[in-house]
């Protein structure tokens, strides 16, 4: 006979070990996007980012982005940038394109602080600068070790 | 030595854009995070990746901490012709490793 | 007769539910890590233990594969039949204390610790040669007190919480601690390739993780209570296809 009063006890040290580390804001995370992007706008569209809204635990958490571009040597991916909110940079990763890709593709594991937007950015060949957003969810494990 | 895993698709026609994973065994520590004894472990990460297809980049990238542990990257190219597929991670502490791939079309 | 009937309601066996490994309670992307091995991290552990399997060792420069030959053959099926009965120390030994066993025995080379990058990939790529099989424990008599002997560990309240492993895994298994579904605790998938750990780690890591969860002291790595309580769960488990190397969050 079980309380879950009592299963809950397990779960709190979980809690009290989160370790108060400074962590990026929207405005760093705006920031680096400038840096990215050198203050071009910004539009909506072409950029498909695939995450799990609700994610079981921040340090592995597939990421995929395709882009939708016909990769021709006058009309192609640059380069796609991955930001965050929340972790302790604003930075995951640029992965960088030229015609031969074939394909503006980029699948990679990262690692989430907490719950928070993501941004992918995708810069064209031609100068203009494309994204798509996600929210995720983090969820707490029960039983960490140690 | 650093292991790392390669996957190619077995059979590739010419003209045809193939998908290449990798994994490589690396524990990106982040920097931020309190080890043992309270104190901070540096920072020891993998900061770029570089494929290249004889001597041309065909896909590059640079890793921030919020790369996952032990690596994982899928990246696309478009294949003419049979070659050599060199893939380079540079880290840091010196880290650098190269793996070389031949690649053939049927 | 009221707390006789209670009794029997606490002491229902697992197998009264159905079996479930944790891999169904995972998110979709978590197992799509696991099913494909080109994106499950835990191959590069596998990939190590092919490289040492063939590797000769210690004074008498012998391999694992100079006298086991090709892993794909000779270690079909072993993985899903530990613990076995160890005649040299008489008494029963997990894959892993084989492992090791062979190491310093057979191949004179220097011991392997437990939860060291070289076990754990030997037993990785050993298990992988079971992946798919189903768990049947020997049907040997000797193996039995120590069998009875991890029914009482996994039934016995322990820590300053005072919970047992039963608790949480038969009494509560399939509800929620706080974002997680409570498995049923089946070691189907080891060793395997933890999230929280970022890397690979055995049944015993994840015991010492439960018992330092319910701050009970963990026993010390090896120790003949986690073989027990490993002959206990692949009993329990009897039938489940092995996952090895899984991958759980």
């Amino acid at each position: 006979m079980t309380t879950p009063r009592r299963l809950l006890l397990v779960a709190a040290p979980a809690l009290l070990l989160a370790p108060a580390i400074a962590h990026a804001t929207p405005d760093a995370m705006a920031a680096a996007l400038r840096e990215f992007t050198g203050g071009a706008e910004v539009r909506r569209g072409r950029v498909a980012m695939d995450i799990s809204p609700l994610v079981e635990n921040g340090n592995t958490v597939p990421l995929s982005v395709i882009v939708d571009s016909p990769m021709t040597e006058d009309d192609h991916v640059r380069a796609i940038a991955i930001f965050n909110e929340r972790n302790p940079q604003p930075h995951v990763i640029t992965a960088h394109y030229s015609a031969r890709s074939g394909q503006a593709l980029l699948a990679t594991h990262i690692r989430l602080a907490t719950s928070q937007n993501l941004l992918a950015v995708a810069a064209l060949s031609g100068g203009t600068f494309w994204s798509d957003s996600a929210q995720v969810v983090v969820t707490l494990a029960a039983c960490l070790e140690g | 030595m650093a292991r790392v895993l390669i996957n190619i698709p077995r059979e590739i026609r010419a003209g045809e854009t193939i998908a290449i994973r990798t994994l490589i065994q690396h524990a990106m520590e982040s920097g931020y995070r309190p080890g043992a004894d309270g104190n901070v472990v540096p920072r020891d990460i993998l900061r770029r990746f570089t494929a290249r297809f004889d001597d041309e980049v065909v896909f590059a990238a640079e890793f921030s901490p919020a790369i996952a542990a032990n690596p994982f990257l899928s990246f696309t190219m478009n294949v003419v012709a049979g070659g050599t597929l060199t893939l380079r991670w540079e880290g840091d502490n010196g880290f650098d490793q190269t793996e070389t791939r031949r690649i053939t079309v049927a | 007769m009221k707390r006789l009937a209670l009794l029997a309601l606490c002491c229902l066996p697992a197998a009264a539910q159905e079996l479930r490994s944790g891999f169904e309670d995972m998110a979709r992307e978590t197992q799509a890590l696991q099913r494909e091995d080109a994106t499950n991290p835990a191959m590069l552990w596998v990939q190590e233990g092919e490289a040492l399997w063939s590797s000769p060792a210690g004074a008498n420069a012998q391999s694992c594969a100079s006298c086991h030959g090709a892993a794909e053959t000779s270690m079909r099926g072993v993985a899903a039949r530990y613990p076995a009965w160890d005649e040299a120390s008489a008494a029963p030994t997990d894959l892993a204390g084989r492992i090791a066993q062979c190491r310093t025995e057979r191949q004179g080379a220097p011991p392997l610790e437990r939860e060291s990058p070289g076990l754990l990939a030997l037993s990785a790529y050993v298990g992988l040669q079971s992946r798919g099989v189903a768990i049947s424990p020997p049907a040997d008599p000797r193996l039995a007190p120590a069998m009875s002997q991890g029914a009482a560990l996994y039934a016995e309240r322990r820590g300053q919480l005072d919970l047992s492993c039963a608790q949480c895994h038969d009494d509560n298994a399939g509800r929620r601690l706080a974002g997680s579904t409570i498995p049923q605790a089946h070691p189907t998938g080891y060793p395997l390739y933890r999230l929280e750990w970022q890397g690979l780690g055995s049944l015993q890591r994840r015991l010492r993780g439960c018992m330092t969860g319910v701050r009970a002291e963990p026993f010390r790595y090896g120790a003949p209570e986690y073989i027990a309580i490993e002959a206990f769960l692949m009993g329990r488990a009897t039938g489940m296809a092995m996952e090895t190397p899984a991958v759980r969050p």
